[in-house]
């Protein structure tokens, strides 16, 4: 092996705290890419595979009642590869111990065999025999929530009729991933079942004998979607077809989606943050090393050894660092990655996982910190190599402290020598002082922008859940009723206020782009479930025209004074044009509002309300339930606490959760910062801090010289990181926020606060660290070698 | 005479600008004949430092010329002072300059690594009384012992020159004069031509021509007839 190579292996264990430092911060950084890039690819190639061995179908068209010899005339369309007829109804299930019926979907299954499409997977149990008509199959995930399992009893209400079933099997379905009740915004499991049962059976209990009221339907490959929906439309029409939709309006796989889009969005901004972090923190770090190095550079070249040779050496133990950190972070992404997808799995209750890399993701980790480190190797060697070898042999001149001295003079009478040391440090030399500052800021925008985010998440879901539904309770009603249904509403004992709301449910388009969802129309100034902004300020509903929430017109590509197609999914089904009002900042989901009263006249339908938001006494809250559930006319009851609940579920286990793993290694990375500058301050003050001792200055002193600096820097980066973080959150908050809900990145002094804590916690630790070895140095050591 | 190794003419360096410039060689012309061991004498700062460094490749003079045989140091690029450095010079610093971490043998073996014909470091170690400390790192020898390596790393090389700031600086008089030794060695075995700085006069014994320098230029070159061998000198 070379002299060199020995002097490489040699300065790579001397400085090995150091060096583990950055390359950690590195790792962590590569290591978040390739495990949230692996996340996303994972997730999607597992979603598609479950869909796909399942079967689940590309459309889905719902219809009043339609013959059964239909599915041939279906599977007729060009681009059909395969057509399934299935019966489906709204049931109620009584839960015991609940006072509430949970609402439910019941389904179809061929008597014999396999459906063709929308296939499930059984988890426990088995299918319900054939001609068994009183046994059922329930959806895994909410049997779970309700400890319910084969052999169990369980009492439905389907088309008014009290009914009895046996539960017979579990399973899951790609269908149902999650569910969310109608007239809900969040996906709950417990609040919403799914039953599937023979055909004949729920034939006879939906009056569908010889007649289906939803099909499925599979698309060849490269079918033109469009066209067959509207093909599907046209043929359904005069059985009361409500309008074929795609796999991307289901709103399971419309939900899955987004989550998934979230972690891609959150993978796309995040990490690269990150590496750009420790990219820039790498070459703060290498810039200070090789600067150190000066003297050994000018000495290998007067030996006569090429510029080539020497940067060679410098650039193999940049590398070291750098490609053994990518090498790390690559092999804990790959284990975390596959840790975490196997959580998500779980979570997203996939029957089974696959596992997947983004092989990008290796080379971009790699390349960047190795082009990082060679930049901010070969820039100073650049430097080095410019002098001559003379010069660069010569130990740098000691920094010229004679200006300073006279500018302190003044505070000569307050500070004592350490202070004036630490100070003039700080002075004389700013390069190196703005490097740790800026080192040190970085680390602080990191957890500044994580906290800030943490407490947006927060405060989404405060401002929904007390803000802007003030309510207790929504009943939604089986169909639009008159508005006097709300006194009856009124008149149950212990109901304090009930406010109308109208949810039609709509597909908006705007020319090539469509979105599926609810049209809400609510009362002029609501009270109970108000329409807020971003800010916090009531929306103002105008008399005429829809207000869009942003990722709404961001999706349709409209503006504030466009016209909008309504094209209404219920009832009549008329195609409106409505103008769009203006465009709001909300935090859930992506509501479009009108006022009631345009609603209901845009339709033709005057005085209608599909639901009430109910504020009530909660001493008689047993008693309210049972009433509504006795009402003919209610649906279901949706109480808020439970909503709240589902939703902190979601965000706090979905992708909104991986803001926890991306705040833990923020916080790493940040510590590794630190700790860094304390040891390059360490490392470059050696031999000063001893002749300091030599000369009679105690422990604590010469600590102090060295620990004062590092507080200094410290302070000063505090503000410069709460600027930068503040200006980070915005993105960060940006890749969390989805359809669904939006983070707010807003100012929020607590988050700045604990960012402080973190840091000087970090500077703390890694001040004691470094003390401790200060104090164990030996001195005679520390003053022969010059470092 | 010999043909010239080096020859300068109007050599001058200053250091910085304006009012603080120091004036480190104020226009040498200097004739330093092949294979012979001359020495530098003068008082600190007067600049031999300098003249070492210019016309040993290491830095380059602000004015004049220096010439190394019939090259023109002066004129050279960077690159063609490493090729001169590496293939003819041999160095021993006023500072030792050690990489504090190699060791003895690897400190050595930094320079034969990229000679045209080098000793082996452990004999180059040998010849200095070193044979003992080769596995040990700089920080574990003695100030003498590391001046000794030091010396060993330049005489490794065989070089066409060697150059020495004050090589015995920290030796007692035992060791010094061992050290001389070889470096007189090299100087007849190989024919290298020696330009050795001291502060101890009674050195000058040994050489062939003693050059006294001045604050900068030249005082007085003095051809020494009776050149005596290191052991012979008085301490
Ligand atoms: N890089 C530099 N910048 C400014 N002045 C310098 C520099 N290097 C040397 N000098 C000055 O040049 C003069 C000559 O220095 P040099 O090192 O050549 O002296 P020297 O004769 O070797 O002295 P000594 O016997 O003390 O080693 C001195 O006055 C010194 O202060
Ligand atoms: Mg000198």
């Amino acid at each position: 092996m070379s002299p060199l190579d020995h002097k490489l292996l040699r300065d790579l264990w001397r400085m090995k705290g150091q060096a583990a430092a950055i390359g950690l911060v590195i790792a962590m950084g590569v290591m978040m890419l390739v495990m949230m890039t692996g996340l996303v690819a994972s997730l999607s190639e597992t979603r598609h595979a479950y869909y796909d061995r399942y079967r689940l179908a590309d459309v889905f068209a719902p219809v009043s009642r339609a013959p059964d010899r239909m599915i041939a005339e279906l599977a007729g369309i060009d681009g059909v590869s395969a057509v399934e007829g299935r019966v489906t109804g709204q049931a109620l299930i009584d839960v015991p111990g609940e006072d509430l019926p949970v609402q439910a979907r019941a389904i179809s299954l061929p008597d014999r065999g396999r459906p063709a499409l929308n296939d499930i997977f059984l988890t426990d149990g088995r299918l319900p025999e054939t001609g068994r008509t009183d046994e059922i199959v329930l959806l895994n995930s909410f049997a779970r929530a309700h400890e319910l399992a084969p052999g169990d009893m369980l009492r439905a209400t389907m088309n008014g009729q009290r009914r009895s079933f046996q539960i017979v099997g579990l399973a899951q379905s790609p269908e149902f991933l999650y569910t969310t009740a109608p007239g809900e915004l969040v996906p709950d499991d417990a609040r919403f079942g799914v039953i599937w049962t023979s055909r004949s059976g729920l034939a006879a209990a939906y009056d569908m004998e010889g007649a289906f009221n939803e099909a499925l339907i599979a698309l060849t490959r490269g079918a033109n979607e469009n066209a067959v929906l509207s093909a599907a439309d046209r043929m359904l029409d005069p059985y009361g077809g409500a309008g074929a939709y795609g796999l991307a309006d289901q709103a399971s796989n419309r939900f899955v989606a987004e989550e998934i889009t979230q972690m891609d969005a959150a993978s796309r901004v995040v990490p690269p943050i990150f590496l750009a972090v420790a990219a820039f923190l790498l070459y703060i770090v290498i810039l200070r090393m090789v600067q150190a190095e000066r003297e050994e550079i000018g000495l290998v070249k007067a030996f006569g050894y090429t510029n080539a040779e020497v940067g060679a050496h410098y650039l193999k133990f940049v590398l070291a660092i750098a490609v053994g950190g990518a090498a790390a972070g690559c092999l804990l992404g790959i284990a975390a990655g596959r840790g975490l997808v196997g959580l998500y799995t779980t979570y997203y209750k996939f029957p089974f996982l696959v596992f997947q890399l983004d092989p990008g993701s290796f080379i971009t980790g790699f390349l960047v910190s190795v082009l990082v480190a060679s930049a901010g190797g070969l820039l100073v060697l650049r430097n080095v190599f410019a002098l001559t070898p003379a010069n660069a042999m010569r130990p740098p001149a000691p920094p010229d402290y004679s200006r300073s001295g006279r500018r302190l003079g003044g505070l000569k009478t307050f500070l004592d020598q350490p202070s004036r040391m630490v100070l003039r440090r700080l002075t004389r030399q700013p390069g190196r002082m703005a490097g740790a500052i800026v080192g040190i800021a970085c680390g602080m925008a990191l957890s500044v922008s994580m906290l800030t985010l943490f407490a947006g998440f927060e405060r989404t879901m405060d401002q929904t859940f007390s803000v802007v539904d003030r309510s207790d309770v929504m009943v939604t009603f089986t169909h639009p009723l008159s508005a006097k249904t709300l006194f009856e509403l009124q008149r149950i004992p212990g109901v304090e206020r009930a406010e109308p709301v109208r949810n039609v449910s709509v597909v908006l388009r705007n020319g090539l782009r469509s979105h599926r969802g609810a049209l809400t129309g609510l009362p002029s100034t609501p009270d109970l479930n108000r329409a807020l902004d971003a800010d916090m300020e009531p929306l103002v509903l105008p008399a005429e025209g829809i207000v869009l929430s942003v990722p709404l017109a961001r999706t349709l590509g409209i503006e504030a004074g466009d016209m909008l197609a309504v094209d209404v999914r219920e009832g009549r089904q008329p195609l409106l044009q409505i103008r769009v009002a203006s465009i709001a900042h909300t935090l859930l989901g992506s509501p479009a509002y009108m006022q009631l009263d345009a609603l209901n006249r845009a339709l033709r339908e005057p005085g209608r309300v599909s639901g009430a938001y109910l504020t009530i006494d909660e001493a008689l809250q047993s008693d309210i339930y049972r009433t509504l559930q006795d009402m003919p006319t209610v649906a279901g009851v949706s109480v808020k606490s439970d909503a709240r609940a589902a939703f902190e579920a979601i965000i706090n286990s979905g992708a909104g959760a991986t803001r926890f793993v991306y705040g833990a290694i923020a916080f790493i990375i940040t510590f590794g910062i630190i700790y860094n500058a304390a040891r390059i301050a360490f490392a470059e003050r050696t031999r000063d801090l001893a002749s300091l001792r030599v000369i009679g200055f105690t422990k604590a002193e010469a600590a102090f010289v060295l620990l004062g600096e590092l507080a200094v820097v410290t302070l000063l980066a505090l503000p410069l990181g709460a600027l930068m973080g503040y200006y980070l959150s915005f993105g960060i908050a940006a890749g969390f926020s989805t359809e669904f809900y939006q983070v707010p990145a807003d100012f929020d002094p607590g988050s700045y606060g604990m960012a402080i804590m973190v840091v000087l916690g970090a500077a703390l630790i890694s001040g004691l660290i470094v003390k401790r070895d200060l104090d164990r140095a030996d001195l005679v050591s520390a003053l022969k070698t010059r470092e | 005479m010999p043909e010239p190794a080096f020859t300068t003419h109007r050599l001058t360096k200053v250091y910085g600008e304006g009012r603080s410039a120091v004036h480190a060689l104020r226009g040498v012309d200097l004739e330093i004949p092949g294979g012979e061991i001359v020495v530098l004498l003068g008082p600190s700062g007067s600049g031999k430092s300098t003249l070492l460094n210019i016309i040993g490749g290491l830095d380059r003079a602000t004015d004049g010329s220096a010439h190394f045989r019939d090259r023109n140091l002066s004129q050279m690029t960077d690159s063609q002072l490493t090729r001169y450095r590496r293939d003819h010079v041999g160095f021993v610093f006023q500072f030792y300059n050690l990489m504090p971490s190699l060791t003895a043998h690897e400190n050595v073996e930094l320079v034969t690594e990229i000679a045209r014909d080098p000793m082996d470091p452990e004999e180059a170690l040998a010849l200095v009384g070193l044979r003992e400390r080769v596995d040990h790192f700089p920080a574990q020898l003695s100030g003498g012992e590391q001046q000794r390596v030091a010396i060993a790393r330049a005489i490794a090389k065989q070089p066409d020159v060697l150059f020495c700031d004050e090589p015995t600086g920290a030796l007692d008089s035992q060791t010094g004069r061992a050290v001389l030794e070889v470096i007189r060695d090299v100087n007849e075995t190989l024919g290298s031509t020696v330009l050795m700085v001291t502060h101890a006069a009674n050195t000058a014994q040994m050489a062939d021509r003693v050059i006294h320098f001045a604050d900068g230029a030249l005082r007085e070159v003095v051809v020494n007839d009776t050149k005596l061998s290191p052991a012979e000198i008085d301490w």
